[in-house]
């Protein structure tokens, strides 16, 4: 019988799936991005559950505006990409360290 | 009750193995590839749930616009695949260990120690006729209304902040400056000179 | 009388004024005149005071001047407590600085420092006079302390010299520990009594006694011995009793007229003025006198025999004034205050007179002081000659001289002071005094004899200039020979026998030694004086003056054989029972080390070293080693959140 912990279950190991990749991930600032992608998936798989759970909708109205922002955010995302790939003709994160202290 | 348990589990562990394709393959497109996998499987989940509208949305807009842009991207750039590949960091064993930590913490919080027992777990049963487009519109168009206006600013900021940060204009290019064009004048352009027939009729 | 009496303490500090301030606009005769008139007056006004209170019947006054402040309920004010004790010591201490002031016109005559000198022994004269007419503990500790400024001042006259200032220090810092302990008593009387004033600490001097201290817990003190030690302690500092002796002897450094006023008659005084004044008090506790019995038996007997070996003829003096001393400390331990106070009074007068004696010596063989390098003087300066002789005497108790009626009586005093039980205490005590005429007469003639007779030792050049010094210096030479000699027929009877002092001096029935010998031994100067040679004092006198004579005179030779014999004894007198060697390389080198410790290891390696430069440079290292957190990594930085938040959900999962 599935239930609401099975999704939560799911949610977390996504969640923590994309944690790992944003940890591990040293080659690429796309994939950083796609992480932050998965990890907003798997919070709106916990809104969805919840919002079944509860009967009430207004978790799924979270999860619309969730993807709505979360697109624009990509969108946004990618231009400053785009830009920085312009400026150090690199998108390797580990180049990415003038901050160090 | 069983059909749908095997179907959850079949999903689940295809997302599952996407997601970790995205985390850990080479090649950057195939790692889009996988992103867009790992949506349609959340997809089919929400179904499950009987979320259809949002599942619908997701494929729509997530898989069919952000995807696609994302792939736009990662073609544009034209990465050095070759030399991006080099060596898993040093991190991972210790990234790895601590995020199977915090699996072990979470499935702790949601599932042994919650109060949620295992026959009340299920979902709240729909009522016949029940849409679930519906009930989303119904509430979304009057209760958030204000939260959807924003969100479509929003949108329209992102439009913005994408073509201001990355627009640029290139030295020698050649383009059409239209309101240059619309501003023409005809007396610039034709001039009519009154002249004699050359010929002798 | 009350103008009087500021006008006796105001003159000597307005002349000291003047002629310091304004010396080189007054010139020398001026500074001169203008100080010999302004302790003149006091002088004169001083023994008006004295004939007033004793022939005149004159009650004793207690005078309020000036309320300083008042804090909590304690009175601090400036006050004149005149009675006969005071009168007496008045008079003592302006007869003696006027002697000293008239003959330092001739020994100081060559000095650039003229002006300043005698500014400085008015302002001593100022001092002594607020110390001894002073009615309460402030006002007393004031004069005490200015007494002890005046003498660093005036050791270290002569600035210049390296042993001058060496020993002004030692004076002043050996000072410095007794009025530590001086402090520690008046404190302990105001604990006690709440008040500064005499007359209200002598009323409740029964409810100190009654009382116990507990300074070390669980061991209770008396609280009037713990208060009456304290107060010898400082007595023992300014009247220089062993252990605080040191300084004395190193004085001498000063000019003779100094060593004359203040080593001699009236600063060393102080302490044993400050006893007696305070014998309500003392006589409360037994220990209490016990303790100064003994210290000043050790002084009077040990210091006696260190001015046997002595070179220089101002040291003899100096330890013979140690030794005196002693015997004036033993009779305050023995409850026989008046004999300590007259014995006090007849050996400002011979000592003073041996020292300016002995500084016309000084003068006449043009500032040298070694005995060894004089003899046969007597040919020479005559009434230098005569007038020591009469000091001598008086110093050994010849009889008939005024040291014969002070030292006997005091000795017959300490002979009666059975109230101390028949133990220790009581022979020490005994035994010292006795002894120590031998001794003095042993001392004293070995210094006559070194000088004035025997062969002549100096060279020719010095020879040639010998002759008596001018009469500045022999004037005061005679005006004190003359009480020297006679004073004690006039005075032993009234001051000691006749309560002269009456209420100033409170003795115990119990412990009322000189009315014993008043009612058995005395009878009348006269009586004392033809008995004389029935006493063991006489004859130990006798037998030291023969034995001075035939070491020094007939046989010149043994003295040497002697030192050779008994080279340890020798070297142990030598090096004054290694007390300075204690005191320089034990508490002052060891009081530099510990500074040089504190300040190396304390200061610049713990605080300096470790707090301050070493938080700093923890701070600088901590930071070097956390910088590598920055890494510019943005994965880095959301590893640490995500570390962060596994620990904190891992806490609140499993811990709470």
């Amino acid at each position: 019988m599935i239930g609401l912990q099975h999704y939560l279950v799911v949610s977390a190991m996504l969640f923590v799936l994309s944690l790992a990749g944003i940890v591990v991930n040293r080659r690429n600032l796309i994939l950083l991005l796609m992480c932050i992608e998965l990890m907003l998936l798997a919070v709106n798989f916990n809104f969805i559950a919840f919002s079944r759970y509860l009967g009430d909708e207004t978790g799924q109205v979270f999860v619309f505006f969730i993807l709505t922002v979360a697109a624009a955010e990509a969108a946004i995302g990618l231009a400053i990409l785009v830009v920085l790939f312009r400026n150090r003709r690199s998108i390797a994160v580990q180049e990415l360290n003038t901050l160090k202290g | 009750m069983l059909f749908h348990s095997i179907l959850f589990y079949v999903f689940a562990a295809i997302m599952f193995g996407a997601a970790l394709g995205v985390v850990f393959s080479r090649n950057p497109v195939h790692a889009v590839m996988f992103l867009v996998l790992t949506f349609f499987n959340a997809a089919v989940l929400w179904l499950m749930a009987e979320a259809e509208f949002l599942a619908i949305v997701l494929v729509l807009v997530y898989v069919g616009a952000v995807m696609v842009l994302f792939l736009f991207v990662v073609m544009m750039l034209d990465v050095d695949v070759e030399a991006a590949q080099r060596g898993l960091t040093r991190f991972a064993p210790l990234g790895i260990g601590i995020a199977l930590l915090m699996v072990v913490e979470l499935v702790q919080v949601i599932w042994l120690r919650s109060q949620i027992s295992q026959t009340s777990s299920g979902f709240v049963a729909t009522p016949e006729g029940y849409s679930n487009t519906k009930a989303l519109g119904a509430v979304l168009y009057t209760e958030h209304v204000y939260a959807f206006e924003i969100a479509a600013v929003i949108l329209l900021l992102a439009i913005v902040a994408a073509i201001t940060l990355t627009m640029r204009r290139r030295p020698g290019l050649k383009v059409q400056d239209i309101s240059a064009q619309v501003a023409v004048r005809a007396k610039d352009r034709v001039r009519i000179v009154k002249m004699d027939a050359e010929k002798k009729s | 009388m009350y103008t009087y009496y500021l006008t006796i303490v105001l003159a000597p500090l307005a002349a000291a004024v003047v002629a310091g301030l304004f010396g080189y606009k007054i010139g020398r005769a001026g500074a001169h005149w203008v100080t010999i008139v302004g302790v003149g007056v006091s002088c004169l006004l001083s023994m008006l005071v004295l004939y007033n209170m004793f022939w005149g019947g004159a009650p004793a006054e207690n005078i309020s001047v000036y309320t300083w402040a008042v804090t909590d309920g304690l009175r601090m004010e400036v006050g004149f407590l005149v009675d006969r004790l005071t009168a007496l010591m008045m008079c003592v201490v302006t007869f003696v600085s006027l002697m000293v002031h008239i003959y330092t016109i001739g020994y100081m005559h060559e000095d650039p420092g003229y002006q300043r000198f005698f500014s400085y022994i008015s302002l001593f004269t100022f001092s002594m006079l607020m110390l001894v007419m002073s009615n309460n503990f402030l006002q007393l500790f004031f004069g005490w302390e200015a007494v002890g400024l005046v003498s660093y001042l005036l050791i270290g006259f002569w600035f210049k010299r390296e042993s001058a200032i060496f020993a002004n220090l030692k004076a002043f810092l050996v000072n410095r520990v007794g009025d530590f302990g001086f402090i520690l008593g008046i404190s302990g009387v105001v604990m006690f009594t709440g008040s500064l004033d005499y007359a209200t600490v002598f009323a409740g001097a029964e409810g100190i006694a009654a009382q116990n201290i507990e300074v070390f817990s669980g061991t209770p003190w008396n609280a009037m011995t713990l208060v009456c030690i304290l107060l010898f302690i400082g007595a023992m500092g300014k009247s220089a009793q062993a252990p605080l002796h040191v300084w004395l002897p190193d004085s001498m450094e000063g000019p003779t007229p100094i060593s004359a006023l203040i080593h001699a008659a009236t600063m060393v005084t102080a302490g044993i003025f400050m006893v007696a004044r305070m014998s309500p008090l003392f006589e409360l506790s037994t220990t209490a006198l016990a303790v100064v019995i003994v210290i000043g038996a050790v002084t009077a007997f040990f210091m006696g025999m260190l001015g046997i070996v002595q070179n220089d003829i101002k040291r003899v003096i100096a330890y013979s004034t140690l030794s005196q001393l002693g015997y004036m400390t033993v009779a305050l331990g023995a409850s026989a205050y008046s004999a300590a106070i007259f014995h006090l009074m007849t050996h400002a007068f011979f000592k003073a007179l041996l020292f300016l004696a002995a500084g016309s010596v000084i003068i006449a063989m043009h500032h040298e002081q070694d005995i060894r390098k004089m003899g046969g003087v007597r040919k020479y300066m005559p009434i230098t000659y005569w007038t020591a002789l009469v000091g001598s005497l008086a110093l050994i108790g010849f009889p008939g001289s005024s040291g014969f009626f002070s030292k006997d009586l005091l000795i017959e005093a300490v002979k009666e002071s059975h109230w101390h039980g028949q133990g220790a205490v009581y022979w020490i005590a005994y035994l010292s005094v006795l002894l120590g005429v031998f001794v003095t007469a042993l001392y004293s003639f070995r210094l006559f004899f070194l000088v004035f007779h025997g062969e002549e030792r100096m060279d020719a050049e010095t020879k040639s200039h010998l002759h008596e010094t001018p009469l500045v210096v022999t004037v005061p030479l005679i005006l004190l020979a003359i009480p020297s000699a006679v004073i004690g027929w006039f005075t032993a009877g009234p001051v000691l026998f006749e309560n002269y002092f009456g209420a100033s001096i409170y003795v115990d029935s119990a412990h009322d030694v000189l009315t014993h010998i008043g009612e058995t031994v005395w009878h009348g100067s006269l009586g004392l004086f033809t008995h004389a040679v029935l006493t063991p004092v006489f004859w130990l006198a006798a037998a030291g003056a023969f034995t001075a004579w035939y070491l020094y005179l007939k046989r010149p030779d043994i003295p040497e054989t002697i030192k050779r014999r008994v080279s340890g004894l020798y070297n142990l007198l030598d090096r004054k029972y290694y007390f300075d060697d204690l005191y320089i390389k034990g508490f002052a080198a060891g009081g530099r080390s510990l500074g040089q410790f504190l300040w190396q290891k304390g200061d610049q390696l713990v605080i300096d070293g470790m707090m301050v430069n070493g938080t700093a440079r923890s701070v600088g290292r901590l930071a070097g080693v956390m910088r590598h957190i920055q890494t510019g990594y943005l994965y880095t930085y959301a590893f640490a959140m995500i570390i962060g938040l596994t620990i904190l959900l891992g806490w609140l999962i499993w811990f709470r």
